[in-house]
Order: structure tokens, then C-alpha cells, then sequence
């Protein structure tokens, strides 16, 4: 299987809030210290790229983040505008107002095709080769195949014309394990990992995309090993709670650290028991992702969760566990 | 299971629980629009919040939901899909230890079958029908375009509250790439179809003839897409176009429906940076629309004791006097459990639980920050804990019902709303007497 980041063309999914863009802006970030050229997209142009390089807001025209990494927000008007100026050699942005107006009309109309801007935007970037990777923080799992289907189902619907050439070459693209491949990030929880799974075992039939990686993300530490989680049950009991607060308190035992020891056990019980209903879909995970399939597990930052800070400690860890 | 425990909730005013304000907002609601960022769990509140109504009132309460967790759907009976409404069997409520006074009613929205009966609707005669549903363009359109799910999730809400078979209709609102989309989605389906633009492009493939002035276009657009399709859509919209006035109509009804003051939203997030961020942008938009935004719930939140100087004071002390702590523990005495016995490995588990106290109260204490922002923009707002496992049945969505109306002791407590002044609202903010009474401290009354 192709390394990761020796891909062309990466998407990063999943369930709406388990950090894709903190994740997409990662890769980049380590594309980009690995003396890559690297492009970050995201693919629904709401400034969360922005808020996790803290730059100023990205747009269509790439912005320069740091050395070799660059950032840009999708809009499908300039992508089209883009477009018809590269295959059709309209001139002037003024002629190509009403076209893009009517335009804009026959995309709504005509599903897919605001999707092949999009995707058709981010496949010429690669094929002209201005970046060695483009990674896309793309849209949720739920409109992820609707997204990356577009090509086929244009290629289908529409027989002759500019569109279908175009189509032909994405799909070209796309299809290539070597080139494209998509990322599905999950947090070990329930809906988060159902639709991992699902698009997984979707995506390649449906978009002919390849499944690149399935990324953990937001695993919690374990708390204890086997023998000490005994230990802390029978800590948790009431005599040894109560000897903890009197060793705490000195001679005379207050009642005020007896509660501030409950409160601190308590928030123990309930740290093992996040832990432990993750620990389960993490196993469900494991065990339904192909084994040929790299799986990277990134764990819950307790410390800043967004911002640069953040993206540097995802980029890290990423780069041990691809073993960078 | 049970709920962790810590500090009271803080009365939103006055020394009125947040409970009571939910209850009387229910009280004259039949309408929830239940909307929120992707992955906070508001599939899961939509339906304990009707779990929970039916429980305590004596009315009809449907849940329409969008894309449930298949565990969650076959909870509420929902295995089978569908479009039909189907009742959650009383003995349901009798296996969780509950005897609703109500009716709960589930549905799913399938979009497809949602779109053949709006265009049986609306079009003009059965042979337009059948040419609508034959369009290659059709299916493509209703099925795969975002906004369609949008819309049809509009109509549907429009026409069970036409049917006036529920007291108290709750929608989860799709996931969506813009959480708002389809507030808008029925006028810009209305403007589309209405739009010169429109009649415009089909009027070529009416008459056969093109104009001058569209000529141009064509002739890019043939390239571009070429003139079979082009014709496909053409015809599509023609065929729709008959629908237009139902359309029109139809999306009136649903903004009218929309303001109605019997109708509130739910804003549902969980206190992290993003999904929060999110949240207070709905409930900005919202209120640029002249929509009431009746409850926010707050999911998946850390319990306040995370905040309480004492604890986090042990926390520390926990983390830097592990082995002496150890020590004098094994000194006393009664006998220690045996799995205490090893001093070494009580300091190791002391140390342990001191340091993910500390790891989680940095954790609690970025969302009170969040709870603070949140506070600017909601009418009654409740905070759902971390519940033991997840909600995948009807007894884990009528406890999750419960925090709902009566948030434990230990649930976060809430600050009321800082008057912001002028807009009217269906939540009743009493003027609390003396100072800056509007917004009591976070940490109020916490020992319980």
C-alpha cells in the first residue's frame, strides 16, 4: 500500500465534530515538514482552517501558512470561474458574470455538478502538480460519498462535452490507489465509529476512491493498569476514602476534605468509565478495518484542543505513528 | 446508573429551577426544531426530550428524525424505515419503569418517498406525475441534492402538523454542511422555481427557438455540458414548473409555520471550541430570522465539582505527596484492603487519580468559559452530563429526558441570559430584583 503522505490527493472524513479539520491541517503541517509541498483545502469554506493555523482567513487564492504549506477554502463560483477560463478561454470576468449566474442555476439543478467543481478544483491542482499532496478537510461522512460520487455520476448522465473529458481524467485520478485516498477519522464512540465503518465499507465500491487510513482520534489514556484498577476499587471504598481524607487532613479530619476526596474519586470513576465505553469501539474498530489498512490512534489533548499548539502535537504524533 | 454527583444546580432566577422554565416553555409549545452542529448527540436529546413528554404529559408526541443510530432506531421501533409514524409500545415504558401519560410516536424521513408524494401532490394530472418520476434528472435531484433533504424535512413537519394527529411534533433537522440550510431551503426552492432565470433557460426547448440574447449561452453551455443533458433539464423544469404555486404556497406555510410562537428551537452542542462556536453563530442566525431559540442544551458536560478549590486541592496533593500519602495511610490502625497492601502501588493509583483530576479539570474549566458565551443567547438552557454508557434505548433517552426537566445535583449550573433588551421572546425572563441580578455568580450556591 502507498504510504500515507506519498499519496497525491488525500480526504479527510467523518461524523460531523470528531476533528477532521485539526487533523487535515495536521497532515498538512507535517507534509510540509517533511519538505513537502503541501496544500490544505477545506472543502466547506466556514474559516475552521483559519482558526487552526490561526492565519488570517483562507479563500479560493492559496494562502501561505509557513514554508511549503498552504491553505485554501473552497468556493465553487471562482472554481467555475476558474474553470471556464482554463477550458473554454473566456476572457474577461465580466462576460463570464451572467454565464456563472445561469450557471449557478443549472448546478443547483443539476446535482453533481457543484461537486465536480469542487473535486475537479482540488484534482487539477494535482494533475498540474503545484503541490506534491493536497489534502481536503472534506465534507461529513453523511455527504461524503454524495460528494466523491459526483465524477461517476456525471461521467454518466452527461455523454459528450468539456464535462465529460473532464470527468474522464478526475476519475483517472481518483481511482488511482497510488495517487487518491481518503482518510476516515472517528472517536471511539458509537456513531462516530458506525459511520467510519460504514463509509468504509462503501466508499471504494461507490466512489472508486481508496481507503488510505482510519484515524482514532480523541483515545483516552488508560487510567490504571490491570492490577492497579483493583487497587483503586478498593480505594474508592468507603473506609479507605475515609482514611485518605484523615491522612489528608491531618489529626482533626474535616468533613470538607471528605467531600473533596469523593468529588476527586469520583472524577476518576467517571474518567475509567469514558475510557472504558471508548475502549469498546475502539476494539469494534480495530477488528472491522482492513488489516492492510493503517490505523493511527491519536489521543484526547487535555491541554489546548484547537489553535497552533494543537496542530503541532497532532502532527507529531501522526509522525510516530505513520513512523516518519 | 447514576448521574455524578456534586454541587446543586444554580437557579436561573429568582430561585426558579431550570426544570420548572423548561416544563412552562413545553407548556405552550407543539413545534421543536431541534438544530446543532454534527456529532453533540442532537438525534439523541430530540428523542429523550420526547421520550421524556410523553412520559409526563398526557399528549400525542412524534419525534421525526432524520438518520438515528440503528440501535437508537430500533429502540424507539424504527427498524423497519419508513416514512410511517409508528408508536413505541407502552410496554417499552413499562420494561424502563415508567408509565407514560402520553403517547410516543416515531418516524423516520425517507427523502425519496417524501418527494414522490409531494410531486403526486402537487402536480397537475397523473400523467405529469409519471413523467416527473421517470426524469433520469428526478431521482438524481431528490436523492442526492444536499438541500433537498432540507427541504422535504420542511414539508414533511408542514404537513404532519396540517394532519393534527400529534400534540407536540419534534424534528431533528438533517445534518447538514450548514446547520441552517434548511431554514432556507423552501424559499430558494420557491425562488428557483419562479425565477426568470429559469424560464429563461427552458424557453428554448419550449418554442425550439433560440433568441438572440440566449444564444451565447447555449452555445457555452452545449460545450460545457453538451446538448443532451441540456435538454434533460430543461424538460425537467418544465415538467416542475407546473408545480410552481403549490410551491409557493407550500413554502409560505412553512415559514408561517417556522414563526409561529407555538413553534421554538433547540440549539444542541457540546461545550468544545468548535461545536460551541457553532451554536452561538445558530443562535445569532436565528435571531437575525425572528426565530425563537426557546432551549439550548448543553451535552456531554463535565460535572462542576471539576471546579471546587477543595478537590482541586487534593487533586494536587494527590500528584505531589503520592508516597508519603501512601505511607501514612498504610501507618493507620485498621487494616488497609488488600489490594492496598503494596504502598508502592497505592502511591502509583493516588498519584493516578490526582493527575487525571488535574488533566480533566483543564478540560471542565474551557467549558465554563464556553457556558459563559453560551449564556449570552439562550431563553432556558440545561446542561446533560456524561451519562454511563450510551444512549442507545428508551431507558437511556428518559434518563437523558430527566436531566432535561431536572438536572441532577452536580450538573453544571447554567447562567441565566444577560438581558440584551428589545427582542421579544416566548421565554418568560422575570426582573430579578436587586443589582445584576439577571446573571448570578457560576459558582453560586454549589455544596449541596
Amino acid at each position: 500500500m502507498t504510504p500515507l503522505l506519498e499519496r497525491r490527493l488525500l480526504f479527510v472524513t467523518g461524523k460531523g465534530g470528531v476533528g477532521k479539520t485539526t487533523i487535515a491541517a495536521a497532515l498538512g503541517l507535517l507534509a510540509a515538514s517533511l519538505g513537502k509541498r503541501a496544500l490544505v483545502c477545506e472543502a466547506e469554506p466556514r474559516g475552521a482552517l483559519s482558526a487552526a493555523y490561526e492565519c488570517e482567513r483562507t479563500g479560493f487564492e492559496p494562502l501561505k501558512v509557513s514554508s511549503g504549506l498552504y491553505a485554501m477554502s473552497m468556493d465553487t463560483e471562482a472554481s467555475l470561474r476558474e474553470y471556464l477560463k482554463l477550458n473554454l478561454r473566456l476572457p474577461t470576468a465580466g462576460r463570464i458574470g451572467p454565464v456563472a449566474h445561469a450557471f449557478d442555476f443549472v448546478a443547483t439543478a443539476a446535482p453533481g455538478v457543484r461537486e465536480i467543481l469542487t473535486v475537479g478544483k482540488l484534482c487539477w491542482e494535482v494533475r498540474e502538480r503545484h503541490y506534491d499532496l493536497v489534502i481536503v478537510d472534506a465534507a461529513t461522512t453523511g455527504h461524503f460519498i454524495g460528494e466523491l460520487a459526483a465524477p461517476v455520476g456525471i461521467n454518466e448522465l452527461v455523454r459528450v462535452g468539456a464535462v465529460r473529458s473532464q470527468t474522464d481524467w478526475m476519475l483517472e485520478i481518483l481511482s488511482d490507489p497510488a495517487q487518491t485516498g481518503v482518510c476516515i477519522v472517528a472517536t471511539p464512540e458509537e456513531t462516530p465509529v458506525n459511520e467510519a465503518l460504514e463509509l468504509a465499507g462503501r466508499l471504494e465500491g461507490e466512489t472508486g476512491v481508496a481507503l488510505a487510513a482510519v484515524i482514532a482520534n480523541r483515545v483516552l489514556p488508560e487510567l490504571f493498569g490491570r492490577g492497579d484498577e483493583e487497587a483503586f476499587e478498593a480505594l474508592a471504598g468507603t473506609s479507605a476514602r475515609r482514611r485518605l481524607a484523615a491522612v489528608l487532613a491531618g489529626a482533626q479530619g474535616s468533613r470538607r476534605d471528605a467531600a473533596a476526596v469523593d468529588a476527586v474519586i469520583e472524577a476518576a470513576r467517571l474518567a475509567i468509565r469514558v475510557r472504558r465505553g471508548g475502549a469498546e469501539h475502539l476494539t469494534r474498530l480495530r477488528e472491522s478495518v482492513p488489516a492492510q489498512v493503517p490505523l493511527l490512534y491519536l489521543p484526547y489533548l487535555f491541554g489546548r484542543s484547537h489553535g497552533p499548539r494543537a496542530i503541532r502535537q497532532v502532527a507529531d504524533t501522526l509522525a510516530e505513528e505513520l513512523g516518519q | 446508573m447514576s448521574p455524578q454527583r456534586a454541587s446543586k444546580v444554580v437557579a436561573e432566577e429568582a430561585g426558579e429551577p431550570t426544570g420548572g422554565r423548561l416544563e412552562r416553555l413545553m407548556a405552550t409549545k407543539e413545534i421543536i426544531v431541534a438544530c446543532g452542529p454534527g456529532g453533540v448527540g442532537k438525534t439523541t436529546t430530540a428523542a429523550a426530550l420526547g421520550a421524556e413528554m410523553a412520559a409526563r404529559s398526557g399528549g400525542r408526541v412524534l419525534v421525526l428524525t432524520v438518520d438515528p443510530a440503528r440501535r437508537l432506531a430500533d429502540a424507539l421501533g424504527m427498524g423497519g424505515l419508513g416514512n410511517e409514524a409508528r408508536q413505541v409500545p407502552p410496554e417499552a415504558f413499562a420494561a424502563a419503569g415508567v408509565r407514560p401519560r402520553g403517547e410516543l410516536w416515531a418516524a423516520m424521513l425517507d427523502t425519496a418517498a417524501s418527494w414522490d408524494a409531494l410531486v403526486r401532490r402537487h402536480a397537475p394530472d397523473p400523467a405529469t406525475v409519471s413523467r416527473i418520476l421517470a426524469n433520469p434528472l428526478y431521482r438524481n435531484i431528490t436523492g442526492r441534492f444536499a438541500r433537498s433533504h432540507e427541504y422535504i424535512a420542511m414539508e414533511r413537519l408542514h404537513e404532519l402538523r396540517a394532519e393534527g394527529r400529534y400534540d407536540l411534533l419534534i424534528v431533528d433537522t438533517p445534518p447538514s454542511n450548514d446547520a441552517l440550510d434548511f431554514l432556507d431551503a423552501p424559499e430558494r426552492m420557491a425562488e428557483f422555481f419562479g425565477s426568470g432565470l429559469l424560464r429563461w433557460l427552458v424557453a428554448p426547448y419550449r418554442s425550439r427557438l433560440l433568441n438572440l440574447a440566449s444564444r451565447p449561452f447555449y452555445q457555452v453551455a452545449d460545450r460545457i455540458l453538451g446538448t443532451e443533458f441540456l435538454k434533460d433539464i430543461a424538460e425537467f423544469f418544465l415538467l416542475f414548473q407546473q408545480m410552481y404555486d403549490g410551491f409557493i404556497r407550500r413554502a409560505r406555510g412553512v415559514g408561517q409555520m417556522l414563526r409561529d410562537p407555538a413553534t421554538t428551537f433547540m440549539v444542541v452542542t457540546t461545550l468544545e471550541p468548535a461545536p460551541a462556536g457553532e451554536a452561538l453563530r445558530l443562535a445569532g442566525e436565528l435571531e437575525r430570522r425572528g426565530l425563537q431559540l426557546g432551549l439550548l442544551v448543553a451535552n456531554k458536560a463535565l460535572p462542576a465539582s471539576f471546579e471546587e478549590p477543595d478537590a482541586t486541592r487534593v487533586a494536587e496533593q494527590l500528584v505531589r505527596h503520592s508516597a508519603e500519602l501512601a505511607q501514612a495511610m498504610a501507618e493507620g490502625t485498621t487494616r488497609l484492603p488488600a489490594a492496598l497492601s503494596d504502598p508502592a502501588r497505592l502511591a502509583r493509583v493516588l498519584a493516578g487519580v490526582g493527575e487525571s483530576f488535574s488533566n480533566f479539570r483543564a478540560v471542565a474549566q474551557r467549558e465554563a468559559t464556553l457556558l459563559e458565551e453560551l449564556a449570552e443567547v439562550h431563553e432556558v438552557a440545561v446542561t446533560v452530563p456524561h451519562l454511563a454508557r450510551d444512549v442507545v434505548d428508551l431507558p437511556g433517552l428518559l434518563e437523558v429526558g430527566r436531566h432535561l426537566f431536572a438536572p441532577p445535583e452536580g450538573a453544571r449550573a447554567l447562567p441565566a441570559r444577560r438581558s440584551r433588551g428589545g427582542r421579544p421572546s416566548g421565554g418568560s425572563r422575570a426582573d430579578a430584583p436587586g443589582g445584576d441580578a439577571s446573571r448570578p455568580p457560576r459558582d453560586a450556591p454549589k455544596d449541596a
